[in-house]
């Protein structure tokens, strides 16, 4: 009696509640809910709605945008590398020039550098000239003086050792004559 | 699954997150019906225009984030089309974009928490394979006539080997879009069952943390399988496309 009263229960709960398809009366799935047919149609029927829009919404918007865009992005690297190329080549002649200017800068102050030489060199070779022509005649006069003031002394020494001579012998009471001692103090300043 | 709620009051109820239900309520499931299979592969598409026209709106020669995904996206595919089917194969790429497209973003979308894989269930990604089957072959045979039966004649094998090898070829062609198909939503589903299975123990105090380390590690292996599932899915398509426009070894 029990057991009919639950079953014409479970059978009123199923009349209200319908179970949805791969379920138990609990509410869970029996088995795998992949492998309930019933929902096959459906499931297909909405992948295939879905699939035919993500197509169009790519094929007629996303795809063309994206492709457009790389290939714009590609052009203007390439573009831009030309570009730098070009600069570059630009700055090598800009460089050349500049190293040639540089050479001929140097070239020109090497020249200026040894014309200035030469002119120094030319005062320096004067000056030195005229240099050495003054020291030859100080030099000279100099000399000359020297040789007059031992000429000089020479003198004296001899008329101061003929006096002396004279008094000595005078002293020791000897009587000379001059001739005689003039020969005599000659020899010995000779000697 | 109700026999295994008896011990210690777990609960696994690991398929439940795949059930089809209506979202209107009832419980009958017409083809029309608008179910959550609906709802999630309407958020897919969302996503898609999302990350795919809204980001690449700017179309700026120095990308956003968003524009930098998109074309990434759209980089990888077209590369991984061109070097393997060549440049001929490239008209296809809009059919082939779009597959991956939709695989990589219902993956993705079914990783969020209480969402719907749309893509664990066998009977989307059987359509999915069976879409690359039906064209591949079908254009095989337009592109190529008869010759295109020469993809199971095996001309570099000695010619006594060549029937048996091209039995074998029959039956690895047809067998392509089970394995295309079973490979994807049954890594999903089970990825997704794991993770719920351990979220039931975490009902037991003392193997919670263990359980929520287990999920964490789960999640993340399952974020690299739903790039991987679309990325192999899309790439077999390729080799698939490859066969078609030039067949023969």
């Amino acid at each position: 009696m029990a057991t009919t009263t639950e079953e014409a229960a479970a059978q009123a709960t199923d009349a209200v509640h319908p179970m949805l398809p791969g379920t138990d009366a609990s509410g869970s799935a029996v088995g795998m809910p992949q492998l309930v047919f019933e929902t096959f149609p459906n499931q297909i029927f909405w992948l295939l709605v879905t699939l035919v829009v993500i197509y169009l919404v790519l094929s007629r918007i996303a795809l063309p945008r994206i492709g457009g865009v790389l290939a714009e992005r590609a052009g203007t690297i390439s573009n831009d590398l030309a570009t730098a190329e070009e600069l570059k080549l630009k700055a090598k002649a800009a460089e050349a020039t500049y190293t040639r200017a540089l050479a001929d800068a140097k070239t020109e102050a090497g020249k200026i550098v040894a014309a200035a030489k030469a002119e120094i060199q030319a005062d320096l070779d004067v000056a030195t000239a005229h240099a050495d022509a003054e020291i030859a005649a100080k030099t000279a006069e100099s000399e000359g003086r020297i040789g007059e003031i031992r000429a000089g002394a020479l003198e004296a020494v001899n008329t101061v050792a003929r006096d002396t001579a004279a008094e000595i012998v005078a002293t020791f009471g000897g009587r000379a004559d001059a001739g005689a001692i003039d020969a005599a103090v000659a020899e010995r300043i000779k000697g | 699954m109700a026999t295994e709620e008896a011990a210690g009051g777990l609960a696994f109820h690991p398929m439940d997150q795949f059930l089809v239900r209506p979202l209107f309520g009832g419980t009958e499931i017409n083809w029309y019906t608008p179910t959550n299979v609906t709802l999630w592969m309407g958020l897919t598409v969302l996503a898609i225009v999302l990350v795919l026209v809204v980001g690449s709106r700017g179309r700026a020669i120095v990308p956003s984030r968003m524009q930098s995904i998109a074309e990434l996206t759209f980089g990888m595919v077209h590369k991984m089309l061109e070097d393997i089917t060549g440049k001929e194969g490239l008209k296809y790429f809009p059919y082939v974009m779009t597959l991956f497209c939709f695989i990589v973003f219902a993956n993705f979308i079914g990783l969020i928490p209480t969402s719907f894989s749309t893509t664990s269930h066998i009977a989307v990604t059987a359509v999915l394979a069976m879409l690359v089957f039906l064209g591949v072959t079908i254009l095989g045979f337009v592109k190529n006539g008869a010759h295109f039966l020469g993809l199971f004649w095996v001309s570099s094998a000695p010619l006594p080997l060549r029937p048996v090898l091209a039995v074998i070829e029959v039956i690895s062609y047809f067998v392509r879009p089970v394995s295309h198909s079973i490979r994807l939503a049954g890594n999903v589903m089970a990825g997704h069952a794991v993770i719920k299975v351990f979220a039931g123990f975490a009902a037991i105090a003392a193997i919670a943390p263990v359980s929520i380390l287990a999920i964490t590690a789960m999640y993340g292996l399952e974020v690299l399988v739903a790039l991987i599932q679309a990325y192999v899915f899309t790439i077999l398509t390729c080799v698939y496309l490859k066969d078609a426009l030039h067949p023969g070894h």
